[in-house]
């Protein structure tokens, strides 16, 4: 990485992480097909609802034949982390237009969003339009496409759990945790792991007691508020 | 899977709620300034989600009770970190992780 923000810049950064929704979004269109989804049911799904892992959350639901509320709510709930994303991003966005704004939020996703708040490590803490709108189209059409060819290859996989493929999400959020890690200068590593082990423990007992669809969103809340709360209490 | 038209219904509906809480931020923080308790708030966000999405998956969820640990999960989590802070690539820490979990499944059977 480094400072400069242009079109091309994306490109060039944003390429290498592509792999990692190919392979999310072709276990999807397999899954999708092997669920009993049609071909532009998935690709709908991918260019419309664009919720990236609440998408495998909307095809466990309507095989469930979840009411249309509740589907609803579960997606909402699973992407209202997007919110706090949206807001951390949103205030290098301030002298651009509306309708740029609206562009960045619309298809702003974690992958993009981690990308993001890596390269301000490198830009003294600015963002462009030209950049994040750019990394924000690959993944879009990306996710699209490799949904489709997951479906046309779902007419002869079987066994995509069996590949691995369903790790590449998880593997994909590790790599990112850890390049947040060793990039971000404004936390120390110290801080960084006291909040990720708490993490861990409110993840493992929040398990018992919260559904998983609000589990994300509450722990965020209360992992954000402990650093805060450290963070103050050893400054 | 229920008709294509309740599936469409469903995309929409999904649609409309994800697209409100993506957008909606960038509307109204751009007339107002975020507190600066907030924004320290907010510098924790990135950590904080990627590590809870990666911990909700290495356990497998029991309402009431502990959850019980995802074993492919958890041991192919190994490799991928040890991928992450070798090559500092995202693309090769995916492809481990994704070749550890699929030799754990094919060769010991564990998923």
């Amino acid at each position: 990485m480094n400072n400069q923000l242009s079109a091309r810049t994306a490109l060039r950064e944003t390429l290498p992480t592509v792999f990692g929704y190919v392979g999310i979004g072709i276990a999807f269109g397999i899954i999708g097909k092997s669920s009993g989804l049609k071909d532009i049911e998935i690709l709908s799904m991918s260019l419309i609802t664009y919720a990236g892992s609440a998408q495998f959350i909307m095809i466990s639901l309507l095989l469930n034949r979840a009411p249309l509320a509740s589907v609803i709510l579960t997606v909402f709930l699973i992407n209202s982390r997007m919110i706090l994303m949206s807001m951390n991003t949103s205030r290098f966005f301030k002298r651009e237009s509306m309708v740029k704004n609206i562009l960045i939020g619309t298809f702003l996703t974690d992958e993009s969003f981690a990308l993001s708040m890596n390269k301000i490590n490198y830009t003294n803490d600015s963002l462009s339009f030209e950049w994040l709108n750019t990394s924000n189209l690959i993944a879009y059409f990306t996710w699209s496409a490799a949904s489709l060819a997951g479906g046309f290859f779902g007419n002869f996989i079987r066994d995509s759990q069996k590949l691995g493929l369903g790790f590449a999400l998880v593997a994909m959020f590790i790599g990112l945790l850890y390049l947040q890690m060793i990039n971000d200068h404004a936390l120390s590593i110290k801080i960084q792991l006291t909040v990720i082990l708490f993490v861990f423990c409110l993840i493992y007992l929040g398990l018992v007691l919260i559904p998983s669809s609000i589990l994300i969103i509450c722990v965020t809340i209360l992992g954000c508020a402990f650093g805060v709360a450290i963070e103050h209490a050893l400054a | 899977m229920p008709s294509l038209r309740y599936v469409f219904t469903v995309i929409l509906g999904c649609a409309l709620a994800t697209w409100l809480s993506r957008v909606v931020p960038f509307i109204i923080l751009k007339k107002f300034r975020l507190p600066n308790l907030l924004l320290e708030f907010l510098n924790f966000v990135p950590i904080v989600i990627m590590s809870s999405l990666w911990f909700e998956s290495l356990f497998t969820q029991r309402q009431g009770q502990l959850p019980l640990i995802n074993l492919g999960n958890f041991l192919a989590s190994i490799p991928t970190i040890a991928a992450a802070i070798i090559s500092k690539s995202l693309l090769v820490t995916v492809l481990i992780g994704v070749l550890s979990l699929a030799i754990l499944n094919i060769f010991f059977g564990i998923n």
